[in-house]
């Protein structure tokens, strides 16, 4: 039996770099380049890790725009054997619900598979709910925050899954969907030759219509999302006018001073 | 007067004990409640939960509580947690339930949304009720930059909630609520197993009064074992910045910032952190901030209420002298 391992892709914009407008309440995502998710490269890196130990495909899946066939590209670059964008204007302004929807719809036109990767959230979005929803819109268990890949077979996964004060052991047989923490693995770059099979390689797009016989199409997109974002304020970075000292003696003096008073000493 | 209006949140428990989460949830959960003349009502699952406990809801807010208790909601296992919460929630229709943002609710809280075909908000610092009496749920995205208020079309309107962002009630021994046990139904789908029970108890820096963070001003790991020297004075635990940990001089479950927890202490000092975005949301909240670092220039100092601008093996050392000596005075 080949494994098929799904990893679920998100393009976003350079967090570091991309400029907020404070005035307006806007984001401009055309100030800093598109990536894949920094979270997403660590499920992509581990579902090649399963692939090199004990064979199969990894299928690489986004929804996006389409510019976001480049994220699909460099993840072939870094190992994925397919790449499929889920691209169409229906799909837009979804929230996580729709999101998770339409990307379960594609896996079930996909076929069987073994595992689904997927990062612990993304940068923009920031909601972490995505893997979770997949999982139960395709009736599958997952596993979340899972910082370690201690096991892998031909019809089970066992890792070890985080909670804030502990960490559990958990094995799940397949199919399930594993969502990873940055602790799991390093991601490896791509090289030059990679990069050269990825520009080969076809990128395909699955539009809504293609979807038609998996998916109720009201619930997909704006339509199909409960949630709706009313308002965004851009945060100015709250700055407290503290004390500066630069004599250090002073400086101990008055900050033990302040926390005797907070009963803190 | 009996109110059609439900509002519900999830209480979390631990080892049968109840996770301080969810009296913050039934704090705010009853500011809303009255907004809405609703019923607040929280469900907890467990095993061998003791009454005591139970009735804490009670203190805490809730009207009635919905009590499962079977051997399956020993360990965290969603499916089965899931399964019974959804048929709940479709059973008693609240406008709102709310979930804690814990790993275990941050799991949890999506499959009962997608399950029942609702919407879910994520991590919400705030929720407020507008003039007409819609729910505001109110988040920040994009690594902390932006907040987003967001307003749910479906029923139950779902919300994760951060931790030691709400106001519990005051605990009231005096109110009075229901308790409703609950039978327990297996789901039939299959759950991941828990093989060994739990991996050894780890540092939880979002619980610590006190946190005593180092990044890459301190040079080398051994800074570390000066820093802790501070933390056990002040009765406190060891912080990182990413920039410490991904160096691999202390462990990931000290990190604070984006990528790793977010704390709220009574006391923050940043010792050698320049702070950077991503660590700077996972700490600004805290009561008072110290920053100890050569660069006049690190962006620390605008979050911090006192700066003092010198190398920390100088400054440490020396709030640490001073708060013996001080101490030896009193003794």
């Amino acid at each position: 039996m080949s494994l098929t391992l799904v990893v679920l892709i998100k393009q976003v914009p350079d967090i570091t770099r991309v400029r907020f407008d404070v005035e307006k309440g806007r984001i401009d995502r055309s100030s800093a380049e598109a990536e894949i998710n920094p979270f997403d490269l660590h499920a992509l890196e581990a579902a090649v890790q399963v692939k090199e130990k004990l064979g199969g495909t990894v299928v690489a899946i986004s929804m996006g725009p389409p510019s976001a066939v480049i994220a699909l590209r460099d993840a072939l670059a870094r190992g994925a054997d397919e790449a499929i964008l889920l691209e169409d204007k229906k799909f837009a302004g979804a929230d996580t619900l729709a999101t998770s929807y339409t990307l379960a719809g594609a896996i079930k036109k996909l076929g069987s598979f073994s595992i689904i990767f997927c990062g612990e959230k993304t940068v923009d979005g920031d909601t972490g709910q995505v893997g979770a929803e997949v999982a139960e819109f395709l009736q599958i268990p997952h596993m979340y925050y899972v910082s370690k890949i201690k096991e892998v077979t031909e019809n089970k996964i066992v890792v070890v899954s985080e909670m804030e004060d502990k960490s559990y052991v958990i094995e799940c047989d397949f199919p399930v969907l594993v969502s990873v923490t940055k602790d799991v693995n390093n991601p490896r770059l791509p090289t030059l030759r990679e990069k050269l099979r990825a520009m080969k390689t076809e990128v395909k797009i699955w539009h809504a219509e293609d979807l038609a016989n998996v998916l109720n199409l009201n619930k997909v997109g704006y339509v199909g999302s409960p949630t709706v974002v009313s308002k965004i304020v851009v945060l100015r970075e709250k700055e407290r006018g503290g004390k500066v000292f630069t004599n250090m003696n002073e400086g101990v003096k008055v900050v033990l001073e302040e926390l005797a008073r907070r009963g803190l000493v | 007067m009996i109110s059609e209006k439900k509002v519900m949140i999830f209480a979390e428990q631990r080892k049968g004990k109840i996770h301080p989460i969810s009296f913050e949830l039934l704090g705010k959960g009853k500011e809303i409640a009255d907004k809405l003349k609703a019923e607040l009502s929280a469900v907890i699952l467990g095993y061998n939960i003791k009454r005591e406990e139970l009735t804490e809801l009670i203190y805490y807010g809730a009207d009635k509580v919905y009590s499962y208790d079977h051997p399956v909601f020993e360990y965290p296992d969603v499916i089965q947690y899931k399964h019974n919460i959804a048929k709940l929630v479709q059973q008693e229709r609240p406008e709102v339930f709310l979930v804690g943002a814990t790993h275990f609710g941050r799991s949890l809280a999506p499959r009962i949304a997608a399950s029942i075909n609702t919407g879910l908000t994520a991590d919400c610092t705030d929720l407020q009720v507008d003039e007409n009496g819609e729910l505001i749920q109110i988040r920040p995205a994009f690594t902390g930059n932006i907040l987003a208020y967001i307003k749910t079309k479906t029923r139950p309107i779902m919300s994760t909630v951060r931790y030691k962002v709400m106001q519990k009630s005051k605990r009231d021994l005096a109110r009075k609520g229901m308790i409703v046990e609950m039978k327990t139904e297996i789901a039939e789908i299959r759950s991941p197993r828990f093989i060994e029970k739990e991996g050894k108890k780890k540092v939880d820096i979002t619980e610590a009064k006190v946190v005593v963070a180092g990044g890459k001003g301190l040079g080398s790991p051994e800074g570390f074992k000066l820093l802790e020297e501070l933390a056990d004075l002040l009765g406190g635990v060891v912080g990182a910045s990413r920039g410490a940990v991904d160096k691999g001089w202390i462990g990931k479950e000290h990190q604070v910032g984006f990528s790793g927890s977010t704390v709220k202490p009574k006391l923050y000092i940043a010792c050698g952190i320049s702070g950077a975005p991503q660590h700077l949301a996972g700490m600004r909240d805290s009561e008072i901030i110290v920053a100890i670092n050569s660069d006049p220039s690190a962006p620390i100092h605008k979050v911090a209420d006192y700066s003092i601008i010198g190398d920390l093996y100088q400054v440490v050392p020396l709030m640490i002298k001073e708060i013996k000596t001080t101490r030896g005075e009193k003794s």
